[in-house]
């Protein structure tokens, strides 16, 4: 009788086991369907303006009040803005500023990252957070007295006055992010290149700088599409001479007449050339965006 | 930030050393300096000014004291605007940060689905604010907008978006929403991905449930990137200038009048650029303190989180 009972109650507990098994296996399919939708949702948001986008910018203007997904496809639009507008020539203004001002960050704020890595000077630290402050400023603060100051010495819708405000946006970034990249190379690489009889700023040019290189040309992508998509500085700083894409583009916005394939044109222009920006700096791009302060 | 502390090995002693190598650090770092200060120059000036009568159309101007300040802090526009700041600055920063963190926690798994998201999501990241309305504005219109029509299937005619007083905001807010979350998402991925695992099989062993795994660990252990993220949003979005201008230029009506708008709307549109900065130094007073606390919090948790 005993050991009947006691084979029941085993059967009953290994059924039981069985039980909280194939619950376990329906909880973690249920779970990754749940995580997989809520991705699918976020994706949805997250990309398809972008497709819509590209999708509109291929819509004659007839088709697009009419269709969705079915149409015909025309290059219409990317006639009309390429040839029939100056928008073509803000992209190229728009490259000649922000690649001016990636370039003269690197020239003057490599070094700099460089002291502020290695060299244990006064101050040190407060005129790393110094730096870091000013992309904390208000950028309409600083642009109202800069316009005035800019319209006295001539520098108002120039392309130097741009670059060097610019700055304001990719000094900070580059000097803080490349700081960290010179911080992980340990100092006894220099050591020996000095040992080896190489000058101070030799070893700076041939062992240093190829070894931040990587992360060097991430951190200048990055800042060149801070500037890209930079507008404050360019909507008060530039008149006639100079048009950037971000201000060019206010024109096909909000007006009643607007060709709607044109402005999915004019956006397609503005972001293709970030987007494959951004995929060759994807391994670096946390640790630039939080301006080293995540080594993601 | 959490990378402040400096591993003693990179210094190099200076006692022994000679003076024109002493002062090496400091030359090297003087173009980036002088480029930044010359920048600079110009917050000097803005004090300055906020005391003057300064006006693109007076041919001069003259000293007139506080009297700026006092008619900025008692204008009834200037706490709107303060208002609309904070509201703009804490939906859009709050919306950004709890869906970056769920996105990041839903990718967690390291799979190639998950993998190719990851790089599909940083594109909105890259686009500017001005772009981003545009690209929003083909999906709002209400004659070609995809969204309208998918409205209409239920039965929702001529949403008005950013053209009504009830739904601009909330119009802006999915614009930067759309843009940042990306940015918290990174931040908050990268932190999962530097989770210690030991921890959480203790914790799987002991049979602990999922919320309590999230509650206890994950989220402790997040929160130092989840700040850095925190900073970043919230500076920009208390002076989120480009969407909103781009928009409505701060329409309908003041709606969207955040301090920014205000500021540049004074100075540009209403020529009064002594009685404008005011408003922004006040702007950022207000940025650079609340950075200077999240910092200081930051640095904190860094702390707390490795242990110290």
């Amino acid at each position: 009788m005993a050991s009947t009972s006691t084979i029941k109650k085993e059967r009953k507990d290994t059924s039981a086991l069985v039980d909280t098994q194939k619950n376990k296996k329906a909880m973690t399919a249920l779970e990754s369907f749940g995580r997989n939708a809520g991705l699918c949702i976020y994706a949805l948001f997250a990309l398809f303006p972008l497709l819509w986008m590209i999708l509109c910018s291929f819509k004659a203007d007839a088709q697009m009040y009419n269709t969705v997904f079915r149409f015909t496809p025309t290059l219409d639009n990317y006639e009309a803005v390429l040839l029939g507008t100056d928008y073509f020539r803000a992209f190229f203004q728009n490259l000649i500023v922000s690649g001016g001002a990636v370039l003269l960050t690197v020239v003057a704020g490599v070094p700099a990252a460089y002291a502020l890595a290695r060299y244990n000077f006064k101050k040190k630290e407060d005129v790393a957070f110094q730096i870091l402050s000013f992309k904390f400023a208000p950028e309409i603060m600083v642009i109202l007295p800069v316009f005035l100051i800019f319209q006295k010495i001539g520098l108002y819708d120039t392309y130097f006055g741009l670059i060097w405000v610019y700055q304001l946006i990719t000094m900070p970034l580059l000097i803080w992010v490349v700081r960290g990249y010179f911080e992980d190379i340990s100092v006894e690489v220099e050591q020996a290149a000095q040992l080896d009889g190489y000058k101070w700023f030799n070893v700076f040019f041939k062992i240093l700088i190829p070894l931040v290189k990587p992360g060097l040309v991430a951190s200048g992508l990055l800042a060149f599409i801070f500037a890209w998509n930079s507008f404050t500085f360019p909507l008060v700083l530039s008149g006639f001479n100079i048009q950037t894409i971000t201000i060019t583009s206010l024109r096909y916005i909000a007006s009643d007449t607007v060709h709607y394939g044109q402005v999915a044109v004019a956006s397609v222009i503005a972001v293709l050339p970030e987007i494959i920006a951004c995929l060759f700096i994807q391994k670096h791009l946390v640790r630039g965006l939080s301006f080293g302060a995540v080594k993601g | 930030m959490s990378n402040s502390r400096r591993s003693a090995k990179a210094e190099v002693n200076y006692n022994e050393v000679p003076r024109n190598v002493r002062i090496r650090p400091y030359l090297i770092i003087t173009p980036g300096l002088l480029i930044l200060i010359g920048i600079m120059i110009p917050f000097v000036t803005a004090i300055f000014l906020s005391l003057t009568n300064y006006s693109f159309r007076l041919p001069t101007w003259k000293f007139i004291g506080l009297r700026n300040w006092i008619n900025t802090l008692t204008n009834p526009s200037f706490y709107r605007a303060l208002w609309v700041t904070i509201k703009y600055a804490f939906s859009a920063t709050l919306t950004q940060m709890v869906l970056g963190t769920i996105i990041a926690l839903l990718l967690k798994k390291d799979t190639l689905f998950t993998r190719i998201l990851k790089v599909l999501f940083t594109f909105p990241l890259m686009v500017a604010p001005a772009i981003a309305v545009l690209i929003w504005q083909l999906m709002t219109s209400n004659s070609v907008g995809v969204l309208e029509k998918l409205l209409n299937v239920f039965g929702v005619m001529n949403f008005p978006w950013a053209s009504s007083h009830s739904t601009a905001m909330f119009t802006a807010v999915l614009i930067d929403t759309w843009v940042n979350t990306p940015f918290v998402l990174l931040l908050v991925l990268a932190g999962i991905q530097s989770l210690p695992k030991s921890p959480f099989e203790a914790a799987q062993v002991d049979g602990a449930s999922p919320w309590f795994i999230f509650k206890t660990l994950t989220f402790p252990m997040l929160k130092p990137f989840m700040y850095i993220a925190l900073l970043f949003r919230l500076m920009a979005a208390l002076q989120e200038f480009g969407i909103i201008y781009a928009l409505t230029k701060g329409g309908p009506g003041d709606t969207l009048m955040n301090i920014s708008l205000t500021g540049y709307m004074t100075a540009f549109q209403y020529q009064r650029l002594g009685e404008a900065l005011p408003y922004l130094l006040v702007l950022w007073m207000i940025v650079n303190i609340t950075a200077k606390y999240l910092v200081k919090r930051q640095r904190k948790l860094a702390m707390q989180a490795q242990g110290y």
